[in-house]
């Protein structure tokens, strides 16, 4: 095939440079390095200006030169654009001068930042042929390619532990594809989806498709530079799973400097881990650059991932940008859930929990400075993770339909309000 | 005794396209040591100059990861399984 694609040049190998062609293929045959989309950042340059990036529809795909398909995409034009807000009463709460929120907890249409990816890969799949697309996902990434497939009209094999959250299997299931639970953690389940990626011809999104797939959260990167009006934030906070996520955001910046796109700058990326599952966090906190594979047990099921496939270059951004790794509890990570919800209206997921509770003790230690700004990355949505949560949000009151009862309620607490 | 080996699509063409194959070594250490003289070039993809094996490369015993066992030293016993999967994304 043509190796020359779009905007994009090759597949290279992480870690000894091979070439590779523009197909489904993701391990380097010599050393099982990771593959990378190489593009050609000249001719990106004058194609891609904030003029041209402005006139274009609030989608993610207005940093289409950068997100790795060769046409125009198919899959997932609405997904992005997903709020920045200044959260100021979370930064009273955590005691920093600016704070932001970027908000994929409303991504369209599966509500995380993993419609994102899944756009990029489905829209490469249909490009390389592929009628079938499948993923190996800890819940939300299931959610979205069950989705996103459905909406294609490509077939859809998702693979999850058969210990999901009730809402995150549901949401996979109600598109009508194919939900396999399979009884075990997410390693193993990755660990399967390998060997049937080997076997049958399909586009595993985070497996031979994962070049093009993980260019994507890149988009969420770009956004949070734009909205901030063109400027790389001093200190990003980002959970971590397998350290995907944080190796693209890292990258997207670097890109929109290297394009003119936003002043050079230091940004610092910090990395966020659930403590019952925290390979990355426990490395670089003990000043290794390689991490020791765990047995997760956390009830961020979505970051529940023990042999994390870019822990290493997780790893490397944040000693490379100066930035710092913490994890969080269980009981942390509801503290975190609710902090968020009371404070700016926002309902996160689990994940969300711990990039909270993990930027509250990183504004605590220093390590993210009390008079400097920072971008929190909030991946997911609340509502798909009640699970987590049920028992631990209060209760509400019963009464019956009657105003005398209701006044009775008022009285019985410390502070009612004034009567009219 | 004979021990089963999975060889990932990535390696294929060193095996001649054979995605199982059997081998009578008692631990993985051996195990791809044997491979390396049936296929030669194969231990070279597995593992790095110090004989590591390779930080994107996994090594399963019967579906554990050896990482939880005894790595290279982890024994071997008859109608045991060995797969070899490149590390995937997150999901």
């Amino acid at each position: 095939m043509e190796k020359h694609a779009g905007f994009m040049k090759a597949l290279k190998c992480r870690e000894c440079g091979r070439e590779y062609p523009l197909t489904a293929n993701h391990v380097c045959e010599f050393d099982f390095g990771p593959l990378e989309v190489v593009y050609d950042y000249d001719r990106i340059r004058h194609s891609l200006t904030r003029a041209s990036i402005q006139a274009r529809p609030k989608s993610m795909w207005r940093f289409r030169e950068l997100l790795p398909v060769a046409g125009e995409p198919t899959v997932g034009l609405e997904v992005g654009c997903t709020p920045l807000l200044k959260a100021d009463r979370l930064a009273r709460r955590l005691g920093i001068r600016e704070l932001w929120i970027k908000n994929d907890a409303v991504n369209y249409p599966t509500l995380s930042f993993k419609d994102r990816v899944v756009s990029v890969a489905l829209s490469r799949a249909k490009e390389l042929g592929f009628t079938t697309v499948a993923c190996a996902s800890t819940g939300n990434l299931a959610n979205s390619v069950a989705a996103n497939a459905a909406a294609a009209g490509l077939n859809a094999y998702v693979f999850i532990p058969s210990d999901l959250e009730q809402s995150k299997v549901v949401n996979s299931l109600i598109y009508g594809g194919h939900v396999i639970g399979i009884k075990g953690h997410y390693d193993e389940v990755n660990r399967l989806c390998a060997e049937i990626a080997g076997k049958y011809p399909w586009a595993f999104v985070n497996v031979n498709m994962r070049p093009y797939y993980a260019e994507g959260s890149k988009s969420m990167g770009l956004e949070i530079v734009e909205q901030l009006g063109w400027r790389i934030p001093a200190h990003t906070v980002v959970c971590m799973a397998s350290g995907s996520l944080l190796t693209k955001i890292y990258k997207s910046y670097q890109e929109a400097m290297k394009l003119g796109l936003a002043p050079e700058a230091r940004p610092r990326i910090h990395g966020a881990q659930a403590t019952g599952c925290s390979p990355i966090s426990t490395a670089q906190k003990a000043g290794m650059d390689f991490f020791k594979p765990v047995k997760p047990n956390t009830i961020a099921k979505s970051l529940a991932i023990g042999t994390p496939a870019d822990g290493f270059y997780a790893l490397r951004v944040m000693k490379d940008t100066g930035g710092s790794a913490e994890d969080v509890s269980d009981d942390e990570i509801r503290d975190g859930i609710k902090l968020l919800a009371e404070c700016e209206g926002i309902f996160a997921e689990t994940a969300g929990g711990v990039t909270v509770g993990v930027a509250r003790k990183l504004i605590a230690s220093g390590a993210i400075p009390a008079d400097d700004s920072a971008v929190l990355c909030i991946t997911g949505n609340g509502l798909k993770t009640l699970d987590a949560v049920v028992g631990h949000a209060g209760y509400t009151r019963e009464i019956r339909p009657s105003l005398r009862e209701f006044e009775a309620l008022l009285d019985a607490e410390e502070h009612a309000p004034a009567r009219a | 005794m004979t021990v089963k080996v999975r060889i990932p699509t990535p390696l294929r063409k060193l095996t001649h396209d054979e995605e199982i194959v059997q081998v009578g070594a008692a631990t993985v250490g051996a195990a791809i040591a044997e491979l390396q003289s049936r296929y030669p070039g194969i231990k070279e993809r597995l593992t790095d100059d110090a004989g590591n094996v390779r930080r994107f490369v996994n090594v399963y015993v019967n579906e554990e990861d050896i990482r939880f066992l005894q790595n290279q030293e982890t024994p071997l016993k008859n109608g045991d399984e060995i797969s070899i999967i490149p590390a995937i994304a997150g999901g």
